[in-house]
């Protein structure tokens, strides 16, 4: 029982962490190495929201959510639009930029137990024996809704076609009239949103640690390679297996290999099949 | 006003300087002229490199120098593996680790003195990183530099959980070498080496091949040539050389611990290689030769470093800048005049 | 000719996501033949090519080179047993010379073996060599065409360095993927006589054409492919006057007819 709730808890939790690092590859094959650099800035930023503004908590996560936003939209246009179509160099910029930002942090003294969020909701249930803390839950709850929501938005709302249609041809949809640089400029958007929202939802359950960041990334790059690079489906059933996997080395073996289950699990993918759960077709040719 | 700006009438005439000595494949060296023309940027860069242990003041600036031709190895790999491979590695601290906890292991367990460890570790180091990122090889894409990232990251992390190999103390009381000279001129002796062989390395047959792995994959394998065993030997020749260079730092600083798979190592090589002008191998070389001595004359301030360096690697990447080697090339081959039209 | 086949392919299937890309093809080409494959637009004639040569995993069936398994091998090995191919798309390395194109099918381990370009013993100089081969498939090897850049090249020597790569491994076969597309009549004219001479030197080409006159002109026999079926196989003359292929091209003989002044 213990197993299946936490796994729960910990499989949405990778879900959240790395819908937002495959939307932004699926849409506009960007590989966004700032992601986790983008999740710990939420955190900050809401932190001093509520610490040095004093505004109020719901108003400081809408705050936040809103300038995550604007910064992936900003990164994008700013940044990332001149250096579009070369591999290299969007690998190199967004890893820059993501260092850049996470040793800042790291500088400014943000460290150490001293940084939380507050949780939604104080308390705990217990299910089945085993005491959950109200937090976890809405873990679920949030999970369950960033999937419902990303489906419907992809499947019935006409930017979220453009986005769909994008991911599958970009030409073919630039043909159609979608204009790709504004669609990748929404696409940053969203992942940097999405990256803010996971970070409001999770960092409750600690401190907001600089580390996170990198252990975000490699999370969520983790997740989307088991999943298929750019498929947000695989992502989730990828997000389910790590999860459980993960609460079971840490049940049964120790708490350590947390982080080597990620690695093993891009290692064993890469050998078996490159393409992930859900890579499409065009990723299966990508073994040369 | 701007003497620069082109005009209707006038614009910019580029002319290539001694073209016949430079035309591949035939060495017309007819006059000293052309020799020197050929031999001094190269003679210029050896001697410089030589005399610089005697020109520097202290103790800790000489220091300086073996650290930044440590850094200079991975830049070399660095460079060669993205720009004549097409592989992005993001994790030169892989390589540094590496070899560096072989040779400090082989020299704590084994008693083996650095003239053994040096040259076992960069082998060993070269075929573990080369082992363990196999499975990357095969793929196209984002996969190499993902993997490349993720490993120094993980394996410090396993080091330190596992408290394995000195846990977070590392591995104390290594060997250090005989005597400063030794350790300086050694170091400076490999970089060249390193340079002038990958140099004619990318310039032989093999280098084409390499060349058409990153351009052309699909055609190397119509070719009949394995693109995953070509990969595979190219990274064996980066990461040994980032083992070497880790192998000697664990050596200098009779220590190996876990900050040799530091960010530092991973970015600052990256950030030499676009300043100084990716594609020339010299060119991240210069780069080191700037940015380390900066980074130690930063080191007060702790990892705004490497917010320094990120930055500065942005901006260089995103405005397209061709790095200080391509440019100075370019000036010292061609005439550049403003002519009338 | 025709002894014993020198390429079996059996009951090939691939599709793609529904779409069914290749269903039970199967035909056999002997020795020395030039055998054509001919179809209208996506009826997956390139598609049974990266089959047969690896670039593209076969859902099911077998290929066979001399009565030997090459069914989903790497396309390098594939290559190496002397398979060769050509791409429709042409892949050259644009960056380099035409001569240095032809420097890394010389580093493959067959060319290595074969031991250089018509003649025993020692592979020389590599750039002396691919010089050879290209004067062989067409570059003039006094004029400095050999030394241009790829990239600079028209479309006729373009087509011409796609072959001389599979020259350069010393091929038992090489899969044409349409040599004549986009070229002029000169260049057309020009490169027919160069695919009978490759035949004289006991290359056996399979060759996918949508010039139909210019294919039945060197082929010997000719497989037509529709929505991935195969339709029939003969000699030109039969396949030409079956009412099916007639039907294929949109049904409409005039076409056929079409294709064959075009």
């Amino acid at each position: 029982m213990d197993i299946l709730i936490y796994g729960m808890v910990n499989s949405f939790s990778l879900a959240l962490m790395a819908i937002g690092f495959t939307l932004v590859y699926g849409i506009s094959r960007l590989p966004n190495f700032a992601h986790g650099a983008l999740y710990v800035v939420t955190g900050f930023l809401v932190w001093s929201f509520l610490n040095i503004l004093k505004i109020h908590y719901i108003f400081a996560i809408l705050l936040g959510l809103l300038i995550m936003g604007l910064i992936g939209a900003f990164i994008y246009r700013f940044i990332l639009i001149r250096v579009r179509g070369m591999a290299t160099s969007e690998i190199i910029a967004t890893y820059a930029l993501g260092l850049a930002v996470l040793e800042f942090l790291r500088w400014k003294g943000f460290k150490g137990m001293t940084y939380t969020l507050p949780v939604f909701i104080e308390g705990s249930v217990s299910i089945g024996g085993t005491p959950v803390d109200l937090q976890r839950l809405i873990v679920i709850g949030i999970g369950i809704i960033v999937v419902a929501f990303m489906w419907l938005f992809t499947h019935f709302n006409k930017t979220g076609l453009a986005l769909r249609g994008m991911a599958q041809d970009e030409h073919a949809a630039m043909m159609l009239g979608i204009d790709s640089d504004w669609m990748a400029v929404i696409a940053m958007a969203m992942g940097s949103i999405l990256a803010g929202l996971s970070a409001i939802v999770l960092l409750p359950l600690g401190n907001i640690v600089v580390e996170t960041g990198y252990n975000v990334l490699i999370l969520s790059i983790a997740v989307c390679i088991v999943g298929g690079l750019g498929s947000w489906v695989g992502a989730i059933l990828a997000a389910f297996m790590i999860g459980f996997i993960q609460i079971i080395t840490v049940a049964y073996i120790q708490s350590h290999f947390h982080m080597v289950v990620a690695l093993l699990a891009i290692i064993i993918t890469l050998i078996l099949r490159p393409s992930g759960l859900f890579g499409r077709q065009k990723e299966l040719e990508e073994r040369v | 006003m701007d003497k620069n700006r082109v005009t209707p009438e006038r614009r910019k005439e580029r002319l290539d300087r001694g073209i016949k000595v430079r035309t591949e494949g035939i060495y017309a060296i007819a006059s000293w002229e052309e020799i020197s023309y050929l031999v001094l940027p190269r003679l210029l860069l050896i001697v410089g490199l030589l005399l610089l242990p005697l020109l520097m003041p202290s103790l800790y600036w000489k220091r300086v120098i073996s650290i930044v031709s440590i850094y200079a190895l991975l830049a070399l790999g660095f460079d060669f593996l993205a720009h004549f491979v097409g592989l992005v590695s993001l994790g030169g601290a892989f390589f540094v680790g590496t070899g560096g906890y072989i040779a400090a292991i082989l020299n704590k367990a084994f008693g083996l003195s650095p003239t053994f460890t040096i040259p076992m570790a960069t082998l060993a180091g070269a075929a573990i990183c080369t082992l363990l990122l196999l499975p990357a090889l095969p793929l196209r894409g984002v996969y190499f530099a993902i993997v490349t990232l993720m490993y120094p990251l993980v394996l410090a992390r396993i080091i330190e959980a596992l408290n394995i190999l000195g846990g977070t103390d590392g591995i104390l009381g290594v060997a250090g070498f005989p005597s400063r000279w030794i350790e300086q001129y050694l170091i400076l002796l490999i970089i060249i080496l390193a340079l002038f062989g990958l140099r004619r390395l990318v310039n032989e047959d093999i280098g084409l091949v390499f060349r058409g792995v990153k351009d052309n994959d699909q055609a190397v394998r119509a070719s009949g040539l394995s693109i995953t065993f070509y990969k595979a030997i190219a990274v064996f020749i980066a990461s040994g050389l980032g083992s070497l260079g880790g192998a000697y730092l664990s050596h200098i600083y009779m220590w190996s611990g876990i900050s040799q798979f530091a960010l530092d190592f991973s970015i600052i090589p990256i950030a030499a290689t676009v300043i100084g002008g990716g594609g020339t191998l010299v060119g991240p070389l210069l780069g080191c030769f700037i940015l380390v001595p900066v980074s130690e004359l930063l080191r007060a301030f702790g990892t705004l470093r490497i917010v320094f360096y990120s930055l500065i690697l942005m901006l260089f990447i995103m405005f397209r800048s061709e790095g200080i080697m391509v440019y100075a090339q370019r000036k010292y081959h061609q005439f550049e005049r403003w002519v009338k039209v | 000719m025709s002894q014993e086949p020198i390429l079996q392919v059996n009951k090939v299937c691939k599709s793609f996501g529904g779409v069914q890309a290749l269903s039970n093809v199967s035909f056999e080409v002997s020795q020395g033949e030039v055998f054509g494959i001919i179809g209208p637009n996506g009826s997956g004639k390139t598609t049974l090519i990266n089959c047969i040569t690896g670039f593209i995993r076969m859902d099911s069936g077998r290929v066979l080179y001399r009565g030997r398994e090459i069914t989903n091998k790497p396309p390098n090995r594939i290559a190496n047993l002397g398979v060769t191919r050509t791409f429709q798309i042409m892949r050259p390395y644009y960056s380099l010379p035409a001569y240095k194109n032809l420097i890394i099918p010389l580093f493959s381990p067959r060319a290595r073996q074969s031991g250089g370009w018509r003649g025993g013993g020692k592979l020389g100089d590599r750039a002396t060599v691919s010089i050879d081969i290209l004067e062989e498939i067409g570059f003039e090897r006094d004029s400095f065409v050999p030394y241009k850049l790829a990239s600079s090249l028209p479309t006729g020597y373009l087509k011409r360095l796609e072959l001389a790569r599979c020259l350069a491994l010393r091929p038992d076969i090489i899969l044409c993927d349409e040599v004549f597309s986009g070229l002029s009549m000169s260049e057309i004219a020009s490169m027919v006589p160069l695919i009978e001479k490759l035949q004289m030197d006991g290359i056996t080409l399979v060759m996918i054409e949508h010039r139909l006159r210019e294919l039945f002109r060197v082929a010997n026999r000719v497989m037509v492919l529709n929505f991935g079926e195969k339709l029939t196989e003969g000699v030109p003359e039969e396949v030409m006057q079956d009412e099916k292929v007639k039907e294929a091209y949109l049904g409409s003989e005039k076409l056929l007819d079409y294709m064959f002044e075009a």
